[in-house]
């Protein structure tokens, strides 16, 4: 694609998302993207900026706005994630991200069906729990007995090359040792309410049942800290206005969508070349 | 050592002791795990191909190779001996190792060798060579012009090409090494 081509079927795209969540209610937010603490994970490195990190998602800052009463918001903006360079990555890149207050990773399953539909991806999703993959594809249930290694290199090597290609595909209900910040399932604390949306065999979107326990919380950020400080690598501090917010943040559902792969999978590019205007 | 983060296509490392070329290389990193460096392969000594993933902190050996130029003396049937431009030592490389190669080298031509330790890897010539045709059936009245039709051609040491229908006998053509095929005409038997 041409620099002008890439640019109107971004706009083309922006414009479509924008149309639907408007419809829908809800209301488009502005968060910081400089931001004093960043989102401690395990394996999601934040951008130095000064005495502040670049933002590697949202996701803080959207529940804090949940916490004081928004229902139904969503953003689209520029988010950093240091060292991640690949055909579908690049350190800098637009996500959406959506939260419905009062919602679970199953209404934004369905926000995720209507939303495909009004950017022209047409065919309903096939859905297959994580479970039912790996015991297809790598002959073992991550969910009985997890094995961080095992399960990464499984998922690159034997379950994403073998999902279908030509229909959606969402991934549900991961093992607990990959809930991030998504509540375990209230009947089976082995499984974490989340999903991913997989378009073209490539990670589109990811979605939970957010969390809303500030104890629980707590303890996965400490434990992801110890985790990040025996790999050598920076530990954020914790945010604790964050965690304090959750006492009053509501159930919810979230869901971050990659706008730049979306644009891959629309087009068919195998790569960010074919879609960011500008790559470094 | 290379950090798994250096990886490349054309990078060249060493896996147990065999020097391996990445031919293609993908970052991954699956929803929230770490990052995967998934790379395509191939061992320089055997030419077999294959797949292998590291992850993030992973470090690879560098591959221990080195490239020299040599100049091809002459050769002895299928023993091709070329003398090293600096030390003049000789070297003698079959004819399967050389390959096509066999049929391009002439004497006086200066050659990069590819070494990995002592072992010669890889043979590289200059781009292109310029050989008569010795042998060529005459092209078909009409076509005489068109490049899009090829006929077999020999070349002194029996190498077949094919070539456009307006070469003849005697004309003095181009052939790239790197894939055995004509290029292009030089000049015209005289």
């Amino acid at each position: 694609m041409t620099s002008i081509e890439k640019l109107k079927v971004r706009n083309a795209l922006l414009q479509s998302i924008r149309a639907f969540f408007y419809s829908a209610g809800f209301i488009e937010v502005e968060t910081p993207i400089r931001m004093k603490i960043p989102c401690m994970e395990l394996h999601i490195d934040a951008e130095p900026s000064g005495n502040y990190w670049l933002r590697t998602s949202p996701e803080l800052y959207h529940k804090k706005l949940l916490a004081q009463g928004a229902q139904k918001i969503f953003e689209i903006g520029k988010c950093f994630r240091q060292g991640e360079r690949g055909d579908r990555h690049h350190p800098e890149y637009t996500l959406l991200e959506w939260y419905r207050a009062g919602g679970d990773y199953n209404s934004m399953q369905d926000d995720m069906v209507r939303l495909l539909l009004s950017v022209g991806i047409f065919g309903r999703p096939e859905i297959f729990t994580v479970s039912e993959v790996y015991e297809k594809f790598a002959d073992w249930n991550p969910v009985d007995e997890f094995d961080a290694d095992r399960f990464d290199f499984d998922m690159v090597e034997k379950i994403e090359p073998n999902l279908p290609k030509d229909v959606p595909v969402i991934l549900k209900d991961y093992p607990s040792e990959c809930c991030a910040l998504a509540r375990l399932k209230p009947c089976n604390p082995k499984i974490a309410e989340r999903w991913e949306l997989y378009l073209g065999g490539i990670e589109i979107a990811n979605a939970y049942s957010e969390l809303t326990d500030p104890v629980e919380q707590r303890t996965r950020f400490e434990k992801w800290g110890a985790q990040r400080k025996a790999l050598g690598k920076t530990v954020y501090p914790l945010d604790e206005e964050f965690i304090q917010c959750l006492e009053q943040m509501p159930s919810s559902g979230g869901c971050a969508l990659g706008i730049d792969r979306l644009l891959m999978a629309l087009t068919g590019a195998k790569s960010l070349d074919d879609i960011l205007l500008f790559r470094d | 050592m290379y950090d798994v983060s250096e990886l490349k296509k054309g990078l060249k490392i060493e896996i147990d002791g065999a020097p391996c070329i990445v031919t293609d290389f993908q970052f991954s990193k699956p929803g929230k795990g770490q990052a995967i460096y998934r790379c395509k392969l191939k061992n320089l000594s055997t030419g077999s191909t294959f797949e292998k993933s590291y992850r993030s902190g992973d470090k690879v050996d560098k591959a221990n190779l080195e490239s020299r130029t040599f100049t091809f003396s002459y050769h002895n049937g299928d023993d091709f001996i070329f003398s090293d431009n600096d030390t003049f030592e000789e070297i003698h490389l079959t004819a399967e190792q050389l390959g096509n190669n066999q049929y391009f080298v002439v004497e006086e031509m200066e050659v990069d060798i590819l070494f990995h330790g002592e072992k010669a890897l890889d043979i590289t010539l200059p781009n292109f060579i310029e050989k008569i045709i010795v042998s060529t059936e005459p092209g078909a009245r009409g076509n005489t012009a068109s490049s899009n039709v090829q006929k077999p051609a020999r070349i002194d040491n029996g190498y077949e090409i094919h070539v456009p229908l307006f070469i003849n006998e005697g004309d003095l053509v181009r052939i790239d090494t790197r894939n055995g095929e004509y290029a292009d005409r030089i000049s015209k038997k005289i």
